[in-house]
């Protein structure tokens, strides 16, 4: 009876990807103990998190594909509204206007269209699945730079990165043509410098000093100069855990959220940061293979979108610590301190899990 | 219209995306090879310079530690102080050999057992890449010694640190409390107040006494410097700063010279006063005896001090004028008749005729006067200032005790004195529901007249006995205590007085007022129980003395002081206010196992009184019992000790 529930239970979980979603939430929990300075409260906050989010996934799991696919339309149309309702009455911290005060709760619609803009297109790709054509490219690509463009103006250059990349894997893996794609890459390199001066100075600042991080070593170069510093004194084998100069001393800023990678990698070096690599593509890997597998239009999209944004996240964290993308904020995906990012990641997951475990036998 | 090929076939259609994924997986592989490569530059190919960047970080945060706030008394004598001194630091993870090194150092400076024992413990307490004090307050020739050999020791640094001085050592120790070094609870509470940056540098924080109350303002706001550092650390450029804020002042209400003639009419007893402004809640003297040397905190205690300290029988460690708690004994009775006269009760002509015990209707047990055949005939002003058991033991029996204790909380028994200090104890004032909690037991009625007579379970701090007092000699007005007068903010910043604040106002009636003043005042008068203390003053004093049991004595039996263990004695309790007709000072004595509140702690409160009001210091040498060097003859009646 207990093994039969139990079962029941578990039945949505994707044991592949469960496991090394867990492998990387312990690992992230040691990092974080050393990032926030050693401090048991912290850690013992982001492991409530961790399990509130571990819930949400296991409630996704369980939600049939062809549910989602019916919310898709109101989830996105819902998600639109508070993004114009954070523009006019959105609760401004640190120079961003991006909280909405329901009164009861202070929500992120940010982090909703994380989720909502690529179900809306996997929706309505699938939809126009027999009779698809070019202009539904175009419709597909207004529906995506409504919500990007709102939180651009928020602004949060990293979620709105994050949820174009959604959209724009979601238009990719609907077949939007080759010729397109090198074509429209060809003009976004040509407008850069009409795009230049319409950005904000902070922006224009940071692929500034991306180029050259040394032009502002105190100011915003600051951040990436010590990261790479931390990142390269780790070597092979790393500082060992709790032992970073770097992260310890007060050097690195950031450190246990946007920047805990680079306590990550002074602390457990190379070996460590290739080990991590390998664990995300595992993730990734067993994403696509669920993708592939998806018996419908909108399963396959939105897994695919799903796993291609979770790379987009790391890839560009990774690469802003090490100092080879500009400085966003974008977090390291389920290692980075916080509770609402997580759980959309989670949610994400689960979704996954979702589409992997509610398959019809159908013969074909 | 959709054309033959933009009719999908699903199976097509499936292969194609499968193409898409491959594609995707395939920007993946680049994508994450691009980074690995990344790492590998950063981590084997470039380590060796970041390793020495970050060996030698060339630009460094380096917090200011803004100057702690000084503590002066009323007249501006300085109670704590801050001055710079060489101290000798180790950095654990730049030194090869620990042990040697510092055997290597003892050959240049001196390095005590205790020095070595401290620099372990805080060692264990830090991580290894922070400078550890091994030694503090180098003499000059120690750092141009050790400065000369510099070059043998990598690791080993002389610093100058700011170091918290107390000037007054063991007095007022209590009062202003100490520094200590911030330990994991303290920085459990500074993260929890957001205050975790401000101390960035800080080493100290306030930890007890007026140091810990007025943290926030005595610690100021911390700057920052952005400087270049070379390869051993040291600041060569500064890049950008901000200036550090110094914290504020505190000026006291205390008057450190009335301390120190309380403290010296202490001698080496055991107890507390405290004395206030009856008017403005002003403390102007608040002594702990013993006392401690706090300047033995600041820097780490070392075992032994600390051991001696804490297990020493006299305990002086405890603040007692907040945290000891004693039976009032008859300096509760001026409160009683208080009661008894607003509530009706006992009001003149009424008197009694007391035969030395009182007993209980229906009991043969006799609660007894302290005077054996009794005080003759007996009015309500004349029990004051006789301090007449039998008289209070029948009042507290018509008040009942709900009655007495509700009417007696409006003088601050049993409550917080709300005066600017952590730590102070609330004292008990018992209710029948108290004792059903507390003991699971119903209320005697035994137990209502002892404690009409300050004995039982009653039990009260000598803050509160003092605020009492002043809520007395102010007619009921009750004005929060407050040790700290104004904060000035900086140097030749504003001087922001602090608030003068009524707490709590009972309606007396004015003569009833007037008859207990006037037993208080007679008590000091020849025929009262503390008559050599108001012997040759030239003022009028209102006292009352008082004496809490410290062991039981049984029915029937007599109590010998020359036969008990000296700490077994009673304690000796006094207070009073003076002058008795426009009261300027109110104050409370309590002298631990001193005998006699009259004889013990009443010479005190004079000598306080008389340096207060008259600006006269006792004649030295002070007896060594503090007894009033003019008593009288006249009084041969023994002391209460009910």
């Amino acid at each position: 009876m207990i093994n039969l529930s139990l079962k029941r239970l578990t039945a949505h979980f994707d044991q592949f990807l469960l496991g090394a979603l867990m492998l990387t939430l312990v690992a992230a929990l040691f990092i974080l103990y050393s990032a926030s300075g050693q401090s048991m409260e912290r850690m013992t906050a982001q492991a409530v998190n961790i399990l509130v989010a571990l819930a949400v996934l296991w409630m996704f799991a369980n939600i049939p594909p062809h549910h989602l696919q019916r919310a898709a339309l109101p989830l996105y149309v819902l998600g639109i509204l508070l993004l114009v309702g954070v523009l006019l009455f959105g609760d401004v911290s640190k120079g961003a206007r991006r909280w909405l005060n329901l009164g009861v709760m202070r929500i992120q619609p940010s982090e909703l269209m994380k989720i909502a803009t690529p179900m809306m297109l996997a929706w309505y790709f699938a939809k126009r699945e027999a009779t698809l054509r070019f202009s539904d490219h175009v419709v597909g690509a207004v529906m995506l730079t409504l919500p990007v463009g709102l939180i651009v103006k928020q602004p949060d250059l990293g979620t709105s990165l994050l949820i174009g990349a959604s959209g724009f894997y979601v238009l990719f893996l609907a077949g939007l043509s080759w010729r397109l794609l090198i074509g429209l890459g060809v003009v976004a390199g040509a407008a850069i410098p009409l795009v230049w001066p319409l950005l904000h100075d902070y922006q224009r600042r940071r692929v500034e000093i991306l180029f050259d991080p040394s032009q502002d070593p105190l100011g915003a170069g600051y951040h990436t100069i010590q990261a790479t510093i931390a990142l390269g004194s780790g070597g092979l084998a790393g500082k060992g855990w709790l032992n970073g100069t770097q992260s310890q001393l007060d050097f690195l800023p950031e450190r246990h959220t946007d920047f805990i990678f680079a306590v990550f990698g002074e602390e457990f070096g190379l070996v460590g940061n290739l080990l991590l690599l390998l664990l995300f593509s595992v993730i990734i890997a067993r994403g696509l293979v669920i993708a592939a597998n998806a018996q419908t239009m909108f399963t396959r999209l939105l897994a695919g979108s799903i796993t291609l944004t979770f790379f987009t996240y790391a890839f560009v964290n990774m690469g802003m610590v090490s100092g080879i993308l500009p400085v966003v904020g974008v977090p390291l995906p389920l290692i980075s301190y916080g509770g609402t990012s997580l759980v959309t990641l989670m949610i994400g997951f689960g979704i996954l899990m979702s589409i992997q475990t509610h398959k019809k036998l159908v013969t074909s | 219209m959709p054309s033959a090929s933009e009719l999908r076939n699903p199976l097509r259609e499936q292969h194609y995306f499968k193409l898409r994924l491959i594609a995707a997986a395939l920007v993946v592989l680049i994508c994450f090879g691009i980074l690995a490569t990344r790492f590998s530059y950063l981590q084997l190919v470039r380590y060796e310079h970041y390793q020495t960047l970050a060996e030698n970080n060339r630009i460094s945060l380096v917090p200011m530690v803004p100057n702690r706030g000084l503590i002066l008394d009323r007249n501006g004598v300085v109670l704590a102080h801050n001055f710079f001194v060489y101290t000798l630091e180790i950095t654990p993870s730049r030194v090869e050999n620990l042990e040697e090194t510092i055997n290597a150092l003892k050959e240049l400076v001196e390095i005590s057992p205790s020095d070595h024992k401290r620099f372990k413990r805080l060692r264990d307490e830090s991580h290894n890449f922070e400078s550890v004090l091994l030694r503090s307050h180098l003499s000059d020739e120690e750092a141009a010694r050790f400065a000369v050999n510099r070059y043998r020791f990598p690791g080993v640094d002389i610093r100058s640190r700011l170091f918290r001085h107390y000037p007054l050592g063991t007095s007022s120790s209590h009062l202003i409390g100490y520094i200590g070094r911030i330990n994991d609870a303290d920085l459990k509470g500074l993260e929890k107040n957001g205050d975790l940056s401000n101390y960035k540098g800080t080493d100290h924080i306030g930890k007890a006494g007026l140091e810990q109350y007025y943290e926030r303002h005595l610690h100021g706001v911390t700057g920052f410097q952005q400087v270049e550092v070379d390869a051993d650390g040291h600041a060569v450029r500064v890049l950008s700063s901000a200036a550090p804020v110094p914290g504020d002042n505190l000026v006291l209400s205390i008057d450190s010279k009335l301390q120190a003639i309380a403290e010296q009419a202490f001698g080496s007893r055991r107890g507390a006063m405290v004395a206030l402004d009856p008017a403005s809640g002003e403390v102007l003297a608040y002594v702990s005896r013993p006392g401690f040397d706090p300047n033995l905190f600041v820097d780490g205690i070392d075992p032994e001090s600390w051991k001696a300290l804490n297990e020493s029988l006299d305990k002086p460690l405890i603040n007692r004028p907040l945290r000891g708690a004693y039976p009032p004994g008859s300096t509760f009775k001026p409160f009683v008749a208080m009661a008894g006269l607003e509530a009706g009760e006992r009001e003149p002509p009424f008197s009694i005729s007391d035969p030395g015990f009182y007993m209980l209707p229906g009991s043969s047990h006799q609660y007894r006067d302290w005077k054996p055949g009794g005080h003759g005939s007996v009015d309500i002003q004349r029990a004051i200032t006789v301090s007449c058991d039998t008289f209070f033991y029948g009042l507290a029996r018509d008040l009942g005790i709900e009655r007495l204790a509700g009417f007696v909380s409006h003088f601050g028994f049993g409550r917080k004195s709300g005066i600017d200090m952590d730590g102070e104890l609330s004292g008990l004032l018992p209710t029948p529901q108290w004792k059903a909690k507390r003991w699971k037991q119903p209320w005697y009625p035994g137990e209502t007249l002892i404690t009409g007579i300050g004995q039982g379970y009653t039990l009260v701090t000598p803050m509160q006995l003092a605020q009492a007092t002043a809520i007395l000699a102010n007619n009921g007005v009750a004005m929060r205590p407050r040790l700290v007068s104004s904060i000035q903010q900086g140097i030749g910043g504003t001087d922001e007085p602090t608030a003068l604040q009524t707490m709590d106002r009972v309606q007396l009636k004015p003569e009833h007022v007037e008859l207990v003043k006037q037993g208080m005042t007679d008590v000091t008068r020849p025929g009262g129980t503390a008559a050599s203390v108001g012997a040759g003053a030239p003022y009028n004093i209102a006292g009352k003395t008082g004496t809490a049991q410290v062991v039981g004595i049984k029915q029937g039996q007599k109590y010998n002081e020359h036969a008990i263990d000296e700490r077994h004695r009673d304690h000796a309790l006094f207070i009073a206010y003076a002058p008795a007709e426009a009261p300027r000072i109110a104050l409370a004595v309590i002298v631990e196992n001193g005998g006699h509140g009259g004889s013990a702690a009443g010479p005190i409160a004079r000598q306080v009184m008389d340096y207060y009001l008259l600006g006269k210091e006792p004649s030295p040498p002070a007896l060594p019992q503090g007894e009033a060097p003019e008593a009288t003859n006249a009084q041969t009646e023994p002391e209460p000790h009910d």
